[in-house]
């Protein structure tokens, strides 16, 4: 089954998710196809609740889905693994951890291989590459949201993954921060190279970083509603396209779908 | 030399301004004068309990006596007949065997009963068939057991010990966060690494509140249990005073199981605070 195809890195197909609770069984999402490319950006868009995080913790591994498969690079996602990392929403450091032995664990794990001075190497470059090596002897927290989601970042890059999952990885932070983020962010991409699936309700967030912006609509059985092309080319600069007209346009498509067609009934 | 005298003149000169006059007359206010009255009125109705009862010694006699008592705490006059330190040493062993034994089982106990759901549920309904039993029920078993008084009474500890080691154990580790355990997954984490970088420091403030407790259950039993056991300690030596019908030394051995409780509490608090994160 050789599916390895650069068109189709990572492939959701027919993929189903229902949970099983105490209160009966809930289903989440239904019939999700998609094909994403070698290192392309994509973003997942929709109202809060719709199921957003399920898609990725589903190509992260840590869920499996009830029908349907994933595959990540041909082969059919078991599990959680190195070539997928995973940035969490609410940075999920170790608070007893520096930020060096936060990064550490992860390397120490995946190049198990490698001698410690080797793994210290791979650890300072991913922190030094978020800009935080002055930082990386303190604990989370001791340093701002914003540096916490940097190691996050530094954590998952220093696995060197094939695919970076992003969960609304900028969500709590202030405006002028996030924004920083977002352009650190699509630099280290450009660099990497890698494959990036992230989570966003912020609609600007999803046109400024990502190739196709994927609308779902409202839980419960949500699913892929529509997908939007974003040709904008790189590097991309916020404050350009701020007056673009392609850019405005694409924007609007996506506040469309979400306040109009898919409006969330107020809660 | 004179850089050193004007330090040292300095917060002298300092602590007498006015207003940090105010804010030590204000802790004073706060902190200290409270806990010296309630212990003065406390001292202020035994008094006059001890006014209306004869057989009762007031605070001045017992003071007297508590004195000559702890001018020579590590006499030896024989098995029956040892200072008041002896016994308190005898106690505070028995209770560091007994709760040592009890850590060394209770704490993996409940690691593993948080870990992993059947054993959780498969040990659940022992658990809550055990821990109401009185601990001095225990004894008898463990003279059974033993053949010995020590030993039982070092056995009654443990017992009364270990449950609320298990149980906050197990507690803390059920409340690692989902988060945590997510990141453990995406990186492959080994369990031994789950153990130690996760689950061990997350535990410990929960652990260490179950260590607290078990100390000062272990304290409040080890004098029951040695009235009944005998030999040498402070619970057996309140045995003996009162067929001695010495009851300025029952008086006084209360104050010094009160003392050494909060000692020990003191002592763990201390160090639960050098071991939290936070
Ligand atoms: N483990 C779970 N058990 C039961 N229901 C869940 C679970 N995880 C998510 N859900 C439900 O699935 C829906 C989608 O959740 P989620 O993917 O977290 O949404 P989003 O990330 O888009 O805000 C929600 O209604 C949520 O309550
Ligand atoms: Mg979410």
């Amino acid at each position: 089954m050789e599916k390895a195809n650069a068109d189709k890195y990572v492939q959701l197909e027919h993929v189903d998710m229902t949970f099983h609770t105490k209160k009966g069984t809930f289903n989440a999402l239904k019939g999700i196809n998609l094909n994403i490319k070698e290192g392309e950006f994509i973003s997942i868009i929709g109202h809060s609740g719709c199921g957003k995080s399920t898609v990725l913790n589903l190509i992260a591994g840590l869920l499996q889905p009830s029908e349907g498969l994933l595959f990540c690079a041909g082969r059919e996602i078991a599990g959680p693994g190195p070539e997928r990392a995973v940035v969490f929403q609410n940075h999920s450091l170790l608070p007893w951890l520096t930020c060096f032995e936060n990064v550490y664990l992860a390397v120490e794990r995946v190049f198990s291989t490698e001698t410690k001075a080797q793994l210290e190497a791979r650890t300072h470059a991913a922190i030094e590459l978020v800009g935080l090596s002055h930082s990386s002897d303190k604990r989370p927290n001791e340093i701002s949201g914003g540096m916490k989601q940097r190691v996050g970042i530094a954590r998952a890059l220093a696995m060197e993954p094939k695919v970076l999952l992003l969960d609304e990885p900028f969500g709590a932070l202030d405006a002028l921060t996030r924004a920083n983020l977002q352009d650190e962010l699509m630099k280290i991409m450009a660099k990497s190279g890698c494959t990036a699936v992230m989570v966003t309700h912020d609609v600007d967030e999803a046109v400024l970083l990502s190739d196709r912006v994927v609308m779902m609509t409202n839980g419960p059985s949500a699913t892929i509603g529509e997908i939007l092309e974003v040709n904008l080319p790189r590097p991309r600069a916020r404050l350009e396209l701020a007056e673009d007209k392609e850019y405005n346009h694409l924007r609007s498509e996506v506040l469309r779908f979400l306040y109009e067609r898919h409006a969330k009934k107020s809660a | 030399m004179t850089n050193t005298t004007v330090n040292k003149i300095m917060p002298t000169a300092k602590s007498f301004s006015l207003s940090s006059l105010n804010t030590q007359a204000y802790r004073f206010f706060r902190w200290v004068l409270p806990p010296i009255f309630g212990l003065f009125l406390l001292v202020v109705i035994w008094a006059l309990i001890s006014e209306k009862t004869p057989e009762l010694p007031g605070p001045i006699k017992t003071w007297a006596s508590a004195v000559e008592l702890f001018s020579d705490p590590f006499y030896d006059h024989g098995i029956n007949d040892k200072g008041v330190g002896w016994n308190i040493l005898a106690s505070l062993q028995r209770v560091g065997l007994g709760f040592g034994l009890a850590a060394l089982i209770g704490i993996p106990l409940g690691f593993i009963i948080g870990r992993f759901e059947f054993i959780s549920r498969m040990t659940a309904p022992v658990i809550s068939l055990l821990r109401p039993v009185s601990p001095l029920a225990w004894l008898p078993i463990g003279l059974l057991v033993f053949k010995a008084a020590n030993p039982a009474a070092i056995w009654v500890i443990f017992i009364s010990a270990v449950w609320p080691m298990i149980i906050n154990t197990a507690v803390g580790v059920g409340k690692v966060p989902q988060d945590y355990m997510n990141v453990a997954k995406v990186l492959n984490l080994s369990e031994w690494k789950i153990v130690t970088k996760i689950l061990f420091p997350f535990v410990l403030p929960y652990m260490m509140t179950g260590v607290r407790l078990s100390i000062g259950v272990a304290w409040l039993v080890i004098v029951a249990a040695e009235m009944l056991t005998g030999g040498v300690g402070i619970g057996f030596w309140v045995w003996d005073e009162w067929n001695n019908l010495n009851v300025e030394h029952i008086i006084i051995a209360i104050f010094v199981v009160g003392i050494v409780g909060l000692l020990l509490e003191l002592i763990l608090t201390q160090i639960a605070k050098r071991f939290s994160y936070e």
